[in-house]
């Protein structure tokens, strides 16, 4: 019963602080998974990838799969509720309010510090699951490594030059898998 | 057919169609919301981006419960809401089970080794196309002097921000949380205090 409220307050903590939806909420979900040790670095980068070839939002997607992970699928439904139910209530009094919430000063004020602050954030999450992808074991130069940043960086090229995700999740996977046989067997 | 099955079929639709989430939804809720089913209008729509960019939380469930208030209140957003968020719990309460059975498999766990690579690759693009979408001066603009300090760093406030939520979480090892709510006071406190003259 405690760690069904303890994975709803969590989750409902990230709902409630991580504005601009999507991957803003990875540095919040990183953090608190990975204090408790619910789940590492490594296997929400995992995740990140079946996330991105499954519909729906990444939120739902990652509460969902923390809370049957950990618990089972009771767990994942108050954890699906917590994420969810921020964003619910401030839209339904937002909703309400909506012309004053538009031009409200402080409302402005506070997002132009946000804004930038969630990309900072992100990019501090990047730097810890850089690490654990490419120098779990340690910063060793071997084949593995190369082979790792090879397979990033034609994924940047190509993600940059706008082709799907999940063409891209896809093509890791078979050059991860290809190229991992030949080095390892 | 009755409004509040229709918001909660229409919304299902949306949320097993849109991979990727985030703003991918965006299309789609248009044309179904405002397009098909006229529940709100075009500029509505903007609204709704406008909101989601204000308010916490991802924009697939922000837009669901805007548009089912509009249209059948609290009841009606609660069955939007619902139907959005019900197709990815499905599926992932179905994957996640079979991901934790095979994980260890070795054709799994080199494929995964692939798609970590490629996630971080992923990633990196997203927060660049959130660095480009947020608020900033150009770096010609930044080179531009103003007549006092403080006008100055308040122009370059966005970039201090940036590495500033950078350095405490990377580098000293500050919460997240702590870092968001520092910018948002920090964010709060400058605006109030520059644009204090020209505005209502």
């Amino acid at each position: 019963m405690t760690q069904l409220f303890e994975l709803f307050l969590m989750f409902f903590k990230i709902g409630a602080f991580t504005f601009g939806g999507g991957y803003a909420m990875l540095p919040l979900i990183q953090e608190e998974v990975a204090s408790r040790g619910l789940m590492s670095v490594e296997e929400l980068a995992n995740f990140v990838g079946i996330s991105e070839s499954t519909p729906g939002p990444f939120a739902v997607n990652i509460a969902t799969y923390v809370g049957l992970h950990s618990v089972g699928v009771l767990g994942s439904v108050f954890a699906t509720l917590g994420v969810v139910l921020p964003s619910f209530i401030i839209i339904l009094i937002v909703a309400h309010f909506f012309e004053k919430f538009k031009t409200n000063r402080i409302v402005k004020g506070i997002m132009s510090g946000l804004r930038p602050a969630v990309v900072g954030l992100l990019a501090a999450a990047v730097v810890t699951m850089g690490k654990s992808v490419f120098f779990k074991d340690g910063p060793v130069l071997d084949l593995k490594l190369l082979l790792g940043a090879a397979i990033f960086g034609l994924t940047l090229f190509l993600s940059l030059k706008k082709k799907h995700p999940i063409l891209l999740i896809l093509l890791s996977a078979a050059l991860g898998m290809a190229g991992m046989y030949i080095i390892q067997g | 057919m009755n409004k509040k099955l229709d918001l909660f079929i229409t919304f299902f639709r949306i949320g097993a169609f849109t991979f990727g989430g985030g703003y991918a939804m965006v299309p789609l809720i248009k044309s179904e919301a405002a397009d098909k089913k006229g529940w709100i209008s075009g500029e509505d729509m903007l609204d709704i981006i406008a909101i989601a960019e204000s308010t916490p939380g991802p924009i697939a469930i922000n837009s669901a419960t805007f548009v089912g208030y509009k249209t059948a209140g609290v009841l009606g957003s609660a069955c939007a809401t619902l139907g959005v968020v019900l197709p990815s719990f499905l599926i992932i309460a179905l994957l996640g089970a079979l991901l934790d059975k095979f994980k260890d498999l070795k054709p799994v766990a080199y494929a995964f080794f692939g798609i970590r690579a490629g996630v971080l690759a992923l990633i990196i693009k997203a927060l660049i196309s959130m660095f480009k979408k947020c608020p900033k001066p150009t770096l010609k603009q930044l080179k531009t002097k103003e007549d006092s300090f403080i006008k100055y760093l308040y122009k370059a406030l966005p970039y201090i921000l940036m590495a500033l939520s950078f350095c405490l979480v990377a580098l000293i090892g500050v919460k997240s949380l702590w870092a968001l709510l520092l910018a948002a006071a920090i964010g709060l406190s400058s605006y109030l205090a520059m644009e204090g003259g020209n505005g209502k």
